[in-house]
């Protein structure tokens, strides 16, 4: 059994002070609510970790994958997402001897028409280049070879032309664009008349291969390797694991770095004009009568601008240095385009809080102008303020992406993902990946902030306040 | 409501001016000279270039003559095509923009009342989830990847079929407008879909649904008598700025399906620094849009009763 | 929602009927019934005036639509056009005009006719940027100064069909420069009434050309059709071309090809390429004409006015690794000299006589000339340099990986400029640059159409080049009408740019594409309009015949 004894402290009166009756809950402020409510919005807290994730990789992400999204690499260009491919290390400089043949050439010799025989492969087929030799084909006025990625069917089915060569020369080292795949090759002789109808082709496999002085460049041999250990060997590309884009740069490294270009003007260009708007606004909204009449009228002025078509014009019209990216001038532009309608936003917001019964009470108690600004408006118009800038960054990044795409956003080098995209839209077929990035970047960007917008502002419903 | 009319006509006017400006002003800070060509031409012909096109004249001069041959109607003549006028290209180019942009208004509209509906009736049912999660796509992709695309799947249909079921580009008949026309619209299809999708939902809580329910009125007539036309007219009131966006939003569409529309014009006029042609189709967009605000304004004075647009003038 | 699905579904079938009945309006590619063809364009013509056409798409019209005094056959051989005969003296031409030859409108064509329509070109007024032409004859230039009257061109009607003209100095390639658009003759009654509308539409233009043309709706498209009065119409097997579309995107223009709409689709890209393979298209290639090199500016006080920072460059800009890697299509074939392959020399062409050097690639060698011109130049480094570029997708990428490998190579830093078009021009006209991505395309077929490029008096020589040697060696091969001594002039011209390094080459272009196997005799051209459709026909239709194939 469990008994209880008292003692003489039970019977101690209670001391003064403690608000032993108080009931007590914890306050929960405006802005606690609607983080509190945001928080609960699934989709729009799943977006808010979405723009953390952003901003990390957009501000940490170079710093883990330290890459030079600058760095060119044409030994991989416009390569798939891959993890390093193997390379053979060769010597620099091997071009073989050119076959040449001055005697043949002579027009003396009856035509044949037929295809160059012996049509051969002349020391290894490499991605530096793929030697090539035939012999001569009497009568010939020249010789025209083509690559293809097929089997040819017919002679109208050889593929790329490569090169219309001179009937002397019975040799050609094709470098152009290869990659580590089957080609076939095909050698036609060519008359006085046209091109012969026959051919010779022969499968060719293209390995991946890097130059010495490059892989030395790299540091990818051993400083201490001497030429002959060093050639033959094999060693690692860097990886890509997002591919590469047409000067074999580092997509990864390049998203991110494009993002800081992408996001800097998607996220400082709404808060620079909601800010300009904000003030005139609000100073509008404050002084009223005259001011604002004709303060307004500028600012409906500004909204009746063509949109597209000012933003265009005004792009060229501040002009760009050499080097420069062309962000600075592409803020500029936005801003003064942009600013009038959060000024409207804003005004029509003080002009309802002036009239609230709290601001006359203030007044009455002789708040300062800037005391009720500052303590009384501003904070009744964040609520507003945050919604409008949650949606403007998508409209911005949309923008920077739409004149990238019609050749007027950002310069490169400097890379951004609408310039990428409009990069990557012309090879969309062969390389889908250098479109495919970006445009899921500027995809899930534009995303997360319509969502984070339309969680914010269901948060900030009044309406819709929680009982807590 | 006359007096009211007169009065924004007359803001209009002001604001067409203050555009006016603007775009000579911005034209004349472009650095470059619209007169260069490849071949460099001797000062004898450049002198006779520049009286041809009254740039000898001072700035000052060259404006005044600009504002007095635009209260005129006259843009001049373009500087790239020296034997057509700007008037004609615009007269010319426009009703293929405006056309487009029509289809793509209606595409939009009737598209986003419809699945907007139908998500409203299939609240967080799968078709909801689909057309939304389709609505969110659309709303998130730019417009040059969709126009891109949606050429690519026309070859691939036509290769398909065997027949070419729709032109890859070009324009003239209605079968060129159908894909670029969808393109165009599916932006603002998604918007108006989220847009009537609130709306039904809203409307569906109000309490005259819950009225006609109890009245025993079957779904349908719910559905198309009270519903769907009290949801619509949130839709209808963002259509105005809607045919904004869309008519002078088409570079993109218009590039790259080749349709001579005014957009592709102006992006051709800037890269050749032409003045004439884009000073005229900036003004003529500008002036274009504050008629269309205007004019909306004052249908919606008509359509809807509860505004009073000779009240909300200032 | 039920009730509104049939509703759906007939609007769905009214759709795709209203679809199939207006797709039968669409030409096809090659409508062997009507023997017509259709073809693309990339842009609109800017002008249909041959005084004052300067672009490459009006060009191509004009050359179906206009005939000058000698005109281009099958094979781009210079023949007889409106001139039926033709005597070339030293510094006196004579032409003699074919009595048959017409107007579209029946009218003869006359030797007034070139005489108007060259005192056009030479006329201030006219503001034609291809005045300086006329300064082959006499009076010409002092026309162009506005110091003479046009009327005193040296050039005469002596009747109707008779055209003499004075040249200010023998030129080897006046019937070659005859051809040119500018030369074409225009009918002084017609076009002073047009006045400035002359040419904006298709019914305010008069043809003498195998075509005329029908329609032109601004913007979208074309139609030519066979001119009837032509005098030479019976050798025209073509009854129109159609241009349904004119579009700059090349994606485009290969699906339409690939659509079966339009019977030519060239400047393929990479992926358009790969596509047409597995498609198994047979694919051309096209070189153009048109050298690219990238050009320094002289101008003294400049770095780039430095010969060892010059030849510097020169020893580590790899334009194999440029054109094989970088540029990756097929056709571009690397660049050694401003002249192209395809200038004729003596018997053989002029670069397989007088090969040109091959610049040595030698990083070490560079540093030393580096090092050399901030010596001379009294620098402790030099400063970052400008590159300007133009505004398409291939100058930059160029631009990138010249800054980058100048960087890699030099450690020189390389500022990129891109500037729209005519902001390019202008600072290439004001100086504001160090080097510049150019490019060079002939106007007519002789070697001085690139060799007069860098004279001091060149207005074209945007970075002012300047040495006395150059100008001589010009004026020199200007003044001689011995093919061989001029070759050999230009082969010194040639080393002189090599060893100066006046510029660095880099490629000479070169397009892939694809044509419709059911035409045939398509004319490839590098100067005046291409391609060209005069001498084509479709396999199989009506009229067909056995012209000799085109190039």
């Amino acid at each position: 059994m469990n008994s209880y004894t008292p003692t003489a402290a039970d019977f101690e009166p209670l001391q003064e002070g403690i608000d032993a009756e108080q009931i007590h809950r914890p306050s929960v402020s405006y802005w606690q609510d609607v983080w509190r409510r945001l928080k609960k919005n699934r989709r729009a807290s799943v977006s808010l970790y979405i723009v953390i994730g952003l901003m990390l990789f957009t501000l940490a992400g170079p710093l883990i994958w330290q890459v030079d999204p600058a760095l060119q690499d044409l030994e991989q260009i416009s390569q798939a997402p891959n993890t390093g491919r193997w390379a053979l290390v060769i010597a620099d400089d091997a071009p073989l001897p050119e076959i040449t043949s001055r005697r043949l050439a002579t027009p003396a010799l009856i035509p044949e028409d037929r295809a160059p025989q012996n049509f051969r492969l002349t020391g290894s087929a490499n991605s530096e280049g793929v030697n090539l030799a035939w012999d001569a084909v009497p009568g010939a006025t020249g010789y025209q070879l083509f690559r293809h990625e097929l089997e040819p069917r017919d002679a109208d089915d050889l593929g790329l032309p490569l090169v219309r060569l001179l009937s002397t020369q019975l040799s050609y080292r094709d470098r152009l664009g290869l990659e580590t795949r089957q080609y076939y090759y095909s050698a036609v002789a060519v008359f006085a008349e046209g091109e012969s109808r026959n051919y010779s082709t022969i499968p060719v496999s293209v390995t991946q291969a890097l130059l010495l002085s490059e892989a030395r460049y790299r540091g990818l041999v051993a400083e201490d390797a001497t030429d002959a250990e060093a050639i033959g060997s094999k060693v690692r590309l860097e990886s890509h694991p997002l591919g590469t884009d047409y000067l074999g740069r580092d997509m990864l490294a390049r998203l991110m770095w494009g993002a800081r270009t992408s996001l800097f003007i998607g996220i400082i260009a709404p808060l620079l004009y909601v800010s300009i708007g904000l003030v005139y606004g609000g100073l509008a909204g404050y002084s009223g009568g005259r001011t604002d009449d004709v303060m307004m009228r500028f600012a409906d002025f500004v909204i009746a601008l063509p949109f597209l078509l000012f933003m265009i014009l005004f792009k060229i019209a501040f002009g760009l240095g050499p080097g420069e990216s062309g962000i600075g001038p592409l803020l500029l532009a936005l801003v003064i385009l942009s600013w009038p309608a959060t000024a409207r936003l804003v005004r029509g917001q003080v002009l309802q809080i002036r009239e609230e019964a709290y601001i006359a009470a203030a007044r009455m108690m002789g708040a300062s102008a800037p005391y009720l600004v500052l303590r009384h408006m501003l904070p009744n118009l964040m609520g507003v303020l945050l919604v409008s800038l949650t949606f403007a960054i998508p409209t911005a990044i949309f923008i920077e992406a739409f004149l990238s795409f019609i050749g007027m956003g950002v310069v490169p080098p400097t890379p951004s993902w609408g310039s990428m995209c409009n990069d990557g839209i012309r090879t969309m077929l062969s390389h889908p990946h250098e479109l495919m990035f970006p445009a899921m970047m500027i995809s899930i960007t534009v995303l997360a902030f319509n969502l984070l917008g339309d969680g914010l502002r269901d948060a900030m419903d009044a309406r819709m306040r929680s009982d807590g | 409501m006359w007096l009211y009319i007169g009065k924004r006509l007359i803001s209009g006017v002001i604001t067409i001016w203050f555009i006016a400006t603007a775009t000579f002003a911005g034209m004349h800070m472009v650095p470059g000279d619209p007169l260069l060509n490849d071949k460099a031409v001797t000062p004898e012909i450049r002198a006779n270039l520049e009286r041809a096109y009254g740039l000898d004249k001072p700035v000052f001069q060259q404006y005044l003559l600009f504002l007095k041959n635009m209260s005129q109607g006259d843009f001049g003549i373009s500087f790239t095509q020296q034997n057509r006028r700007v008037n004609d290209i615009i007269a010319e180019h426009f009703p293929v923009s405006a056309m487009l942009g029509v289809l793509a208004l209606l595409f939009a509209a009737g598209g986003g009342i419809l699945w907007g509906a139908l998500t409203a009736l299939n609240r967080d049912r799968m078709p909801d989830h689909l057309i939304m999660f389709m609505v969110i796509i659309c709303v998130s992709v730019p417009s040059f990847v969709f126009a891109a695309l949606g050429q690519l799947a026309i070859l691939r249909l036509n290769n398909l079929l065997g027949v070419s079921v729709l032109p890859v580009a070009g324009w003239g008949t209605f079968s060129h407008m159908i894909v670029p026309a969808l393109v165009l619209g599916l932006g603002t299809m998604a918007y108006l879909t989220r847009l009537m999708r609130s709306s039904m939902l809203e409307v569906a809580d109000t309490d005259y649904i819950r009225t006609a329910r109890a009245k025993g009125l079957t779904p349908a007539r719910i559905f198309f008598r009270h519903q769907l036309r009290n949801a619509i007219l949130p839709v209808v009131t963002v259509l105005g700025p809607a045919i904004a966006a869309i008519t002078t939003g088409g570079f993109v569409v218009e590039l790259v399906f080749a349709i001579p529309g005014l957009g592709r014009y102006f992006v051709q006029a800037v890269q050749q620094l032409d003045y004439t042609v884009i000073m005229g189709t900036t003004v003529f967009y500008g002036a274009f849009l504050v008629l269309m605000v205007i004019a909306v304004d004052i249908v919606y004075g008509f359509v809807d009763p509860r505004i009073q647009v000779s009240k909300s003038v200032g | 929602m039920k009730p509104q699905r049939p509703d759906k579904f007939r609007l769905l079938t009214c759709l795709a009927l209203l679809c199939a009945s207006s797709a039968l309006a669409v030409p096809p590619a090659v409508d062997v019934a009507n023997n017509e063809i259709s073809i693309v364009m990339d842009q609109e013509p800017q002008w249909l005036n041959t005084v004052k056409a300067t672009d490459a798409v009006s060009f191509r019209v004009l050359d179906h639509i206009t005939e000058g005094l000698m005109t281009l056959d099958a094979n781009n051989k210079v023949v007889g056009g409106a001139a039926e005969r033709w005597e070339l003296t030293d510094e006196k031409v004579t032409f003699w005009l074919r009595k048959d030859a017409r107007w579209s409108d029946g009218e003869p064509v006359t030797a007034h006719d070139f005489v108007f329509a060259w005192q056009q070109v030479a006329n201030p007024a006219s503001a034609s940027e291809y005045a300086f032409l006329m300064r082959s004859f006499t009076n010409g230039a002092a026309i162009i100064a506005g110091e003479m009257p046009p009327e005193s061109l040296g050039v005469e009607a002596v009747d109707d069909h008779t055209l003499v003209a004075q040249l200010t100095a023998p030129t080897a390639y006046f019937l070659d420069l005859v051809t040119f658009i500018s030369f074409r003759p225009v009918r002084e009654d017609y076009y002073r009434a047009q006045g400035q509308l002359y040419a904006a539409d298709a019914d305010k233009m008069l043809s003498n050309g195998p075509f005329v043309l029908t329609e032109w709706v601004h913007g979208a498209s074309l139609r030519m059709e066979k001119n009837p009065y032509y005098w030479n119409a019976d050798a025209i097997k073509l009854d129109a071309i159609n241009v349904p579309y004119i579009t700059e995107d090349s994606n485009a223009r290969f699906n339409l090809f690939m659509d079966d709409k339009i019977s030519m689709a060239t400047g393929l890209d990479i992926s358009s390429m790969k596509m047409a393979m597995q498609e198994r298209q047979k694919l051309r290639s096209f070189r153009d004409g048109t050298v690219f090199y990238i050009g320094f500016n002289h101008r003294a006080g400049r770095p780039a006015s430095n010969r060892n920072l010059r030849r510097a460059m020169q020893s580590v800009y790899d334009v194999e690794e440029l054109t094989y890697k970088v540029i990756g299509v097929p056709g571009n074939v690397p660049a050694y000299s401003l002249f192209p392959a395809w200038l004729e020399g003596d018997d053989d062409k002029l670069l397989a006589q007088y090969p040109p050097h091959k610049p040595v690639m030698d990083a070490e060698q560079g540093l030393e000339y580096l090092r050399l011109a901030k010596q001379e130049l009294g620098l402790e480094e030099i400063p970052p340099l400008t590159l300007l570029l133009s505004d398409t997708p291939g100058s930059i990428k160029q631009g990138e990986h010249f800054q980058n490998l100048m960087s890699r190579k030099l450690g020189l830093e390389i500022r990129l400029d891109r500037q729209i078009f005519k902001q390019r021009l202008a600072k290439m006209s004001a100086g504001e640059y160090d080097m510049v991505g150019a490019g060079w395309g002939p106007d007519y077929n002789d070697a001085m159409t690139f060799a007069d490029l860098f004279t001091s008096w060149n207005l074209n020589n945007r970075g002012r080049y300047s040495s006395e040697r150059y100008d001589q060696l010009v004026l020199e091969a200007q003044k001689t009408t011995d093919q061989r001594r001029r070759n050999q002039l230009f082969s010194e011209i040639q080393d002189l740019i090599y060893e100066d390094v006046i510029i660095l080459p880099q490629y000479e272009r070169g397009y892939i594409y694809v044509q419709d196997k059911r035409i045939e005799g398509v004319r490839r051209s590098r100067i005046g309009g291409d391609p060209n459709y005069n001498h084509t026909w479709i396999k199989g239709a009506e009229s067909g015949g056995g012209a000799a194939e085109g190039y």
